[in-house]
């Protein structure tokens, strides 16, 4: 299980449940509302569950991972080119093995992991570390 | 940031496109070490591309007009002082006096250009009377346009058809009157010129030759009154002079500098003036008692001249006048002696085509062997080849008139092997063939690579097409495979992975990717936006499975995913299929109605049909509820797949039809909905040969005749327009339809991705013939296979929207967030027209 985040973790973050696996879409993206302090966020999920004959990523496996890993993310909903909220519908895919999701509109990629734009160094997406717990999807922020 | 050279002070006086390039040179070749370098502007804006300057209306900035980066001299240690005219030089001290101070120069620059000739006409400067040569005369345009409706340009040679085309594109009545007897007099002869004025009235621009305007006074109608030399008179809002250039020679005239009898700066080969000290380039010089008033000879110069400051040998030797040119959408071309009245003997060849609007003329040498000049009105296809002729001095085919003759199959190409090493193939950066191979010798592997290094193609862009030619066919020479992998994922062509989908009955992605991909069995990558829908697109072809099933879901663009096309604030339109255009009055009534409940912008497409823009994502299912319910089905706008089929009445209504072309068109749609391509496809029905239907330029056109169809084939609108070929001729019905069925389906399996059926048809080995041959004559003998296969598609349509409608899982898709019904309060409209836009 990836959970990937670009801020350290803090005491005043806790895991909140933000939807259920049955939400998800596998090898694509669906968005929710995220509660915050700074008031509601929309974000991206993508879930690229890994099992007989489905794609994942190429590149080494992680230690202890036997080829069945599931990856989830969240990252930013909004699309810092066209400030639409519009990622979660971008197509999901690798660039030489790390996950990305391509913008629909104007087709920038951002890196899942850290939400790092390929195409424009200066340019981030939000992530938030998130993970499954039973059928729960789990944010934390 | 570099520190400036402590060396002798080089002033440079003009910050146009000659002047820039002088110093790029400069830096080029280290003279920002040898020199300290200031450089003065009169203008605000820092170098731009004049060249291009009528595309500063249609979307293009000062900005992204402009030849380097804000930074770029400061970067190099280079003093730009921009918006500072240079108003003395003072030799006996050596400076250079402008309002703000004087400086001391060592060595001195004149590249000021040149400044419109305004014919003295009285009343000449009344207001709204304007020129057209720089960015803040552009704005002083289309300030004055606002208020006028009608506008003339006074000068109907390049400059003047330029300024024309910017006024038109303004919305003003356009009009251009012209001294000479013809328009672009220095390029054209009668002909040329006559066939001009018909293709440009045809545009809706007035022409007026073999006018002299005598005076300009107060108007009736409009602003301006116009009196020409018989007395006749225009009347008009705005008046543009743009009858050619003057140098902007005042500096070096007050300074005693040796000047032409008819102005200009008079510089040797080495770009000297008579005071050594002090160089001249571009439209200000002088050289041979000529100005050359192109981009191409004043870059010549400023290389010349950047090397005789940093003590080369380098000379300026002339330069060719050859210009390829499209105005007002017009193409027009002159090489050499065009008119073929500078070489005794010389002989011509003419091809004039008054349907077609085409004017070919080849000036050779008496013998025929060499070409001398060339003049091209309407079609400028052959300039390339003509100019290879011209400037390399290659001896002429056979048969030179074969060069101007319409093309046909065999007529003679000159190849990118044919050119010598010395062969031009850049007349602005002077690059030649043998410069970019050795470019290629010294490792660049890509036409990127070498347009990097060599600047070719970088200045007016006319030689793109002959410089990829060179690269493509100098990469293979050298046995650099062209990689042709359709990403990183796939180490094959999209027609490869449709034959390994077909042979080997593969109906997933992940199957594919797991069997064919570049990773490792149990790791096979996750695919990527190009390979992802394109696999889509292919098993939609073969198989034509419902693209919302759950496995081909993550392939899908957004547009196919959520069946309607994202528009730019993240809202969707949605497009019902109205097959032949034809809709009853009840539907009419429920778009309408569906647009009102949804608050909805309405608009007719060009396929005839109407366009429901601003739908909400989670609007899509209702909508479509009510439409389905109506009796419509999807339209498959959002899909790279079969659009619309066009139609005119046809002999239902009109009296000149000959054939139920509506009927046709919707028996076609209905046979073809659904299929997907590699590109979108676009049909059209005319039920004669007045061609309302504008099938022509589909890439399936029909055209009734009165014994049955003709059948044309690759034709496109849109950014690159090709008319399409005649393919097949007198059809019955089923002929017609076997026909297209056999062409759709061979381009589905052979096309490259995104590749549209013109594209595609210009890359096929062996032309139309071939395919004539493929599809006609069966050669390949697949002609059934290629039936069964679009049988296959037929048979299993299903309309999207009607599925996922009755499927609970499908629809959850819909939802703008799976936690929570709020909307996106992001989506925000504003009113216009009496319709809802993006805010």
């Amino acid at each position: 299980m990836i959970t990937a985040t670009a801020e350290a973790p803090t005491m005043s973050q806790t895991w909140q449940t933000l939807c259920s696996r049955a939400d998800l879409v596998a090898h694509s993206g669906v968005a929710a509302w995220l509660e915050t302090a700074d008031g509601p966020v929309q974000v991206a999920l993508f879930y690229l569950p890994c099992g007989p004959n489905t794609p994942r990523p190429t590149g080494p496996k992680p230690p202890g991972d036997i080829g069945h890993a599931t990856e989830l993310f969240a990252v930013d909903h909004r699309d810092p080119f066209s400030d639409a909220n519009v990622i979660a519908r971008g197509i999901v895919g690798d660039v030489q093995g790390e996950p990305v999701v391509a913008s629909p509109l104007y087709k920038q990629h951002f890196r899942l992991k850290d939400g790092q734009c390929l195409e424009d160094e200066a340019v981030r997406l939000r992530t938030w570390p998130v993970r499954l717990d039973g059928d729960q999807v789990m944010i934390r922020v | 940031m570099n520190t400036p050279s402590p060396g002798p002070h080089l002033i440079i006086i003009g910050n146009g496109m000659v002047g820039h390039h002088l110093v790029e040179q400069l830096i080029e070749r280290g003279g920002t070490e040898q020199y300290r370098i200031t450089v003065f502007g009169e203008e605000r804006h820092r170098a731009y591309d004049r060249v291009h300057l009528s595309e500063y209306f249609a979307g293009r900035d000062a900005q992204s007009l402009a030849l380097c980066d804000a930074d770029f001299y400061a970067a190099n240690g280079i003093e730009l002082r921009l918006h500072e005219t240079v108003t003395a030089l003072d030799r006996n001290k050596g400076e250079v006096v402008t309002a703000q101070g004087r400086y001391a120069y060592d060595r001195l620059v004149l590249a000021t250009g040149s400044y419109p000739f305004v014919p003295p006409i009285p009343g000449n400067d009344r207001e709204n009377c304007l020129v057209y040569r720089t960015l803040d005369d552009l704005d002083d345009i289309r300030a004055a346009a606002e208020k006028a409706t009608t506008g003339v340009v006074v000068g109907g040679g390049l400059l003047g058809l330029e300024a024309a085309n910017t006024l038109r594109g303004l919305d003003l009545d356009t009009a251009v009157v012209e001294f000479a007897p013809r328009l672009m007099p220095m390029q054209v002869d009668t002909e040329g010129g006559e066939l001009l004025r018909e293709k440009i009235e045809a545009l809706g621009v007035q022409v007026l030759t073999g006018r002299a305007t005598q005076h300009i006074e107060d108007g009736e109608a409009s602003f301006h009154r116009m009196v020409f030399q018989d007395d006749k008179v225009l009347e008009t809002d705005l008046i543009v002079f743009s009858a050619g250039i003057r140098p902007r020679d005042e500096l070096a005239r007050d300074a005693a500098l040796k000047m032409g009898q008819r102005g200009g700066v008079v510089i040797d080969d080495r770009c000297l003036t008579s005071d050594p000290a002090i160089l001249a380039i571009g439209e200000v010089a002088l050289w041979n008692n000529s100005i050359f008033g192109l981009v191409a000879p004043g870059y010549q110069m400023a290389k010349a001249a950047a090397d005789t400051l940093l003590g080369g040998e380098l000379i300026f030797e002339g330069a060719d006048m050859s210009t390829k040119l499209k105005l007002l959408g017009v193409d027009v071309g002159a090489i050499g002696d065009a008119h073929g009245n500078q070489t005794p003997g010389a002989r011509m060849f003419r091809y004039l085509d008054q349907i077609k609007q085409e004017y070919r003329k080849l000036v050779v040498s008496s013998d025929g062997k060499k070409l001398l000049g060339a003049m091209l009105v309407g079609d400028n296809a052959t300039y390339d080849t003509l100019m290879q002729y011209y400037s390399n001095g290659l001896e002429l085919p056979e048969d030179p008139a074969a060069l101007i003759l319409p093309s046909t199959e065999g007529a003679p190409t000159l190849g990118a092997d044919a050119l010598p090493d010395g062969a031009t193939i850049c007349s602005c950066h002077n690059v030649t063939k043998g410069s970019i191979c050795a470019t290629i010798d010294d490792g660049a592997t890509d036409l990127g690579a070498v347009k990097a290094k060599t600047r070719a193609s970088t200045g007016c862009g006319g030689c793109a097409a002959l410089l990829k030619n060179v690269v493509d066919h100098e990469l293979e020479a050298r046995g650099v495979e062209v990689d042709q992998s359709i990403c990183e994922h796939f180490s094959h062509t999209r027609q490869e992975l449709f034959d390994i989908v077909r042979v080997e009955g593969i109906k997933t992605f992940g199957e594919l990717i797991g069997k064919h991909g570049q990773g490792s069995a149990d790791s096979p990558g996750l695919g990527c936006d190009i390979c992802k829908p394109a696999v889509a697109s292919i098993l939609a072809s073969c198989f034509n499975e419902p693209i919302t099933d759950a496995a081909h879901i993550p392939l899908q663009d957004t547009n196919d995913t959520f069946m309607a096309n994202m528009q730019k604030n993240g809202t969707y339109s949605v497009v019902p299929r109205i097959a032949g255009g034809e809709i009853t009055p009840d539907k009419l009534v429920v778009l309408g109605q569906v647009a009102q409940t949804y608050g909805l912008y309405t608009k007719i497409t060009g396929g005839q049909r109407i366009d429901l823009f601003g739908a909400r994502l989670e609007d899509l299912p209702d909508i479509w509820g009510t439409l389905i319910e109506a009796g419509f089905e999807t339209g498959h706008a959002y899909g790279k797949s079969v659009r619309t089929v066009k139609s005119c009445v046809g002999s239902t209504w009109c009296r000149y039809g000959v054939q139920d072309s509506v009927g046709m068109a919707i028996q076609l749609e209905h046979r073809y909905k659904g299929l997907r391509s590699p590109h979108k496809l676009k049909f059209a029905v005319s039920g004669c040969t007045r061609e309302c239907a504008e099938a022509q330029s589909k890439d399936v056109g029909v055209i009734a005749t009165e014994h049955g169809w003709n059948l044309y084939v690759c034709g496109n609108g849109g950014m690159r327009p090709r008319h399409a070929e005649l393919f097949a001729t007198d059809l019955d019905d089923e002929q017609l339809i076997t026909i297209i069925d056999r062409f759709l389906m061979f381009y589905v399996r052979t096309a490259d991705r995104l590749q549209r059926t013109s594209v595609w048809r210009e890359n096929l080995e062996g032309g139309l013939d071939y395919l004539k041959e493929v599809v006609l004559e069966d050669s390949l003998g697949i002609g059934d296979e290629l039936e069964a296969q679009m049988q296959t598609v037929i048979d299993n349509y299903e309309c999207e929207w009607a599925g996922a409608l009755n499927d609970p899982e499908k629809l959850k898709r819909f939802r703008s967030f799976v936690n929570d019904a709020r909307p996106d309060p992001d989506i925000i409209v504003t009113e216009e027209r009496g319709q809802l836009r993006p805010a």
